[in-house]
């Protein structure tokens, strides 16, 4: 399976393409199954290239686990996460505080 | 130091204008990102995995108190209360806002900094040795002769589009701390027999994914040729380097496929066209910049002495500290101190914005407001009265910094790795952070002895894994990190490059593998003075194979 990702062009913050919009997180990543899908997310990325709202936009390997989507490769997974020697920061700092709270 | 003149300052601020503009233009949309991608990389803007990463020239590693303490408020203001200091002596934050960095770089002009030519195919931030003016060894101040550089290289029209990025070092001491012989151009500042200065000029050193140790094409070169010299290996390198392949583009693979006697021959033909015109550099033009870097007027503080003999006695750490950290200085009354960012389990090279802000009010207290970024990531107070070295450790050790590991196997350079660089293929940090906890006593560190570790997390090396006497290098196989292991590099005056071990190891076993080399190290050196290096080039590799693989071999 694969999903749609790319840094925002304004502050470089990785996102995802989810639910006809750029979300911060991986979670929700729409899916491709098929080569058609596929295709439709890279249109997808190419437009919002080309619309100057993302950059870097990149077609990666996912898995659904545990209900959520998750990077196949380690680089990737960093990007969805956060540096892994700094907890606090990135995306799982959110996530962390999500659950403190 | 270098205070900025006029031009300068104008210089600075239109490009600050310039790029303002650039991304105003980019953020409105009516640029694309292939216009604006070189334009960015010009001043300095990556984009890293989470976010844009912003790398910020310092000068051949001097910074005043003033300068520190901005980059501790650029940190907190626009980034995430950190910066990272690296291997070329500059700083780079991790998380700015594309938006932001007009106003980061207006900020930085307010100090007399900037980002330009810290990325791209042109002459990079010239590096120069960490205790320049401070060193007892030295023969004179390298930094006037880097600073005559970067004036020369800074927006060079002939330079600003080579085959590929371009590394310039220069060193004033026999002892090279400078690595000049890992670069593109080293410089060796020295004296003739006559007592004029010049330099050695070696060339075509580098890393990355073909490792070569810098020729030596010129003995002495007079120092008024500086400039028309670097101009004809320049001027060689632009017209022949190769830019049909970005791996093989970088000057060593020219001096390597050409051969040193012919390239030398094309250089100094070159030379001569050019060393009696414009760029010779006139004796009162050299003095002028040179007084710009004229040494604090350092007062008789013989007290120091029996304050140092009397802390000592107190205090087990200071004592450790004092012989780890601290060194000579040209003036017996003074020493130069490593500040190290390589506390035990730490990320190398980091530093938190209060802790920067603390490093300046120290400089300024008790260093002349001088400060040194150096090429291992560590921060130096250059001039600090002996009499003072308690004070200065007090309160570094206030601020989580008095780690006395300079130059120990905790000490490690490590590039960024896969928890924020693009290019990166395995992480860095984690291994540097875990094998500085595997070795955290300081009395095991120092039973060991000199041991440089670098750690890169890709073949570009920037961990300088290559010259590490023990070097590691993080490749991605079948989706998973793996560690390779070389031995024997070195980045002195005796530059080597180190020599791969054996089949890598994972992330679970290379802190084992590291500590199996230095028990075997520890077995065979011919006593406790005998270094790493030292004893790895005397009985080479196969005692640390066997220690390594021989289980596997007989296994199979």
């Amino acid at each position: 399976m694969k999903i749609l990702t790319a840094n925002r062009l304004t502050d470089g913050i990785a996102v995802w393409y989810a639910d006809g919009g750029w979300a911060e997180t991986v979670d929700h990543a729409d899916l491709a199954h098929d080569k058609a899908a596929e295709d439709r997310l890279e249109a997808i990325g190419a437009k919002a290239y080309a619309a100057n709202e993302v950059v870097d936009v990149n077609l990666i390997d996912a898995d659904v686990v545990n209900g959520v989507v998750e990077p196949v490769r380690l680089r990737e997974k960093i990007r969805a996460a956060g540096p892994t020697i700094r907890s606090d920061l990135g995306k799982q700092a959110a996530k962390q505080a999500t659950w403190a709270a | 130091m270098y205070r900025y003149d006029e031009f300068d300052h104008d210089f600075v601020q239109a490009r600050v204008a310039e790029f303002s503009d650039q991304v105003q233009r980019r953020l409105a949309g009516e640029i694309t990102e292939d216009q604006f991608r070189p334009l960015r990389l010009m001043n300095g803007v990556y984009l890293q995995l989470h976010a844009y990463m912003l790398r910020i020239a310092v000068p051949y590693g001097t910074l005043n108190g003033k300068q520190l303490r901005m980059l501790g408020h650029i940190a907190r203001k626009y980034d995430k209360g950190y910066g990272h200091f690296t291997t070329r002596q500059n700083i780079q934050f991790n998380w700015p806002a594309l938006s932001d960095i007009p106003a980061i770089l207006a900020d930085l002009a307010s100090v007399e900094m900037h980002a330009i030519q810290t990325s791209g195919n042109c002459i990079r931030n010239v590096t120069a040795d960490h205790f320049a003016g401070a060193a007892a060894d030295e023969v004179a101040d390298p930094r006037p002769y880097a600073e005559i550089l970067r004036q020369w290289s800074s927006v060079h029209p002939e330079f600003s589009f080579l085959p590929r990025k371009f590394k310039i070092a220069v060193t004033g001491a026999e002892r090279d701390r400078a690595a000049i012989q890992t670069h593109d151009i080293g410089l060796h500042l020295k004296k003739n027999a006559a007592g004029e200065l010049g330099f050695a000029v070696y060339i075509g050193g580098g890393q990355g994914r073909t490792p070569m140790v810098a020729r030596k094409i010129r003995d002495f070169l007079p120092e008024a040729d500086l400039l028309s010299y670097c101009t004809a290996i320049l001027r060689v390198y632009n017209l022949y380097g190769r830019r049909d392949n970005k791996y093989k583009a970088r000057i060593k693979i020219l001096v390597h496929e050409t051969g040193v006697e012919e390239i030398t021959r094309q250089v100094e033909a070159e030379w001569q066209e050019l060393k009696n015109a414009e760029l010779k550099l006139p004796e009162a033009d050299i003095r002028a910049i040179e007084a710009y870097f004229a040494p604090p007027a350092l007062t008789e503080r013989p007290e120091g002495d029996q304050a140092v003999k009397l802390a000592r006695l107190d205090s087990k750490g200071f004592s450790e500290w004092l012989d780890q950290n601290v060194v000579t200085h040209r003036h017996p009354d003074y020493a130069a101190v490593t500040i190290s960012l390589k506390g035990i389990g730490e990320v190398p090279g980091d530093a938190s914005d209060s802790q920067m802000e603390a490093v300046a009010d120290i400089a300024e207290t008790y260093a002349f407001d001088e400060l040194r970024v150096s090429h291992e990531q560590n921060l130096i107070l250059p001039h600090v009265a002996r009499a003072d070295l308690k004070a200065v450790y007090d309160a570094l050790v206030g601020i989580g910094l008095a780690t006395a590991n300079s130059n120990l196997i905790s000490d490690i350079i490590a590039c960024p790795g896969l928890d924020y660089c693009a290019l990166a293929t395995a992480r860095s940090i984690p291994i540097a952070q875990e094998i500085s906890r595997r070795f955290a006593s300081l009395e095991r560190q120092r039973e060991i002895g000199e041991l440089k570790l670098k750690i890169s997390g890709c073949i570009n090396a920037c961990g300088h894994h290559h010259v590490g006497h023990i070097g590691i290098l993080g490749v991605e196989k079948k989706g998973s990190e793996l560690y390779q292991v070389t031995l024997g590099g070195s980045a002195d005056e005796n530059t080597s490059v180190g020599e791969i071990i054996g089949r890598g190891f994972s992330s679970e076993e290379i802190t084992d593998a590291i500590e199996q080399i230095v028990e075997t190290y520890l077995g065979l050196r011919l006593d406790p003075q005998e270094k790493f290096i030292d004893a790895y080039r005397r009985v080479g590799p196969a005692p640390f194979k066997e220690a390594l693989y021989a289980g596997e071999t007989k296994a199979a």
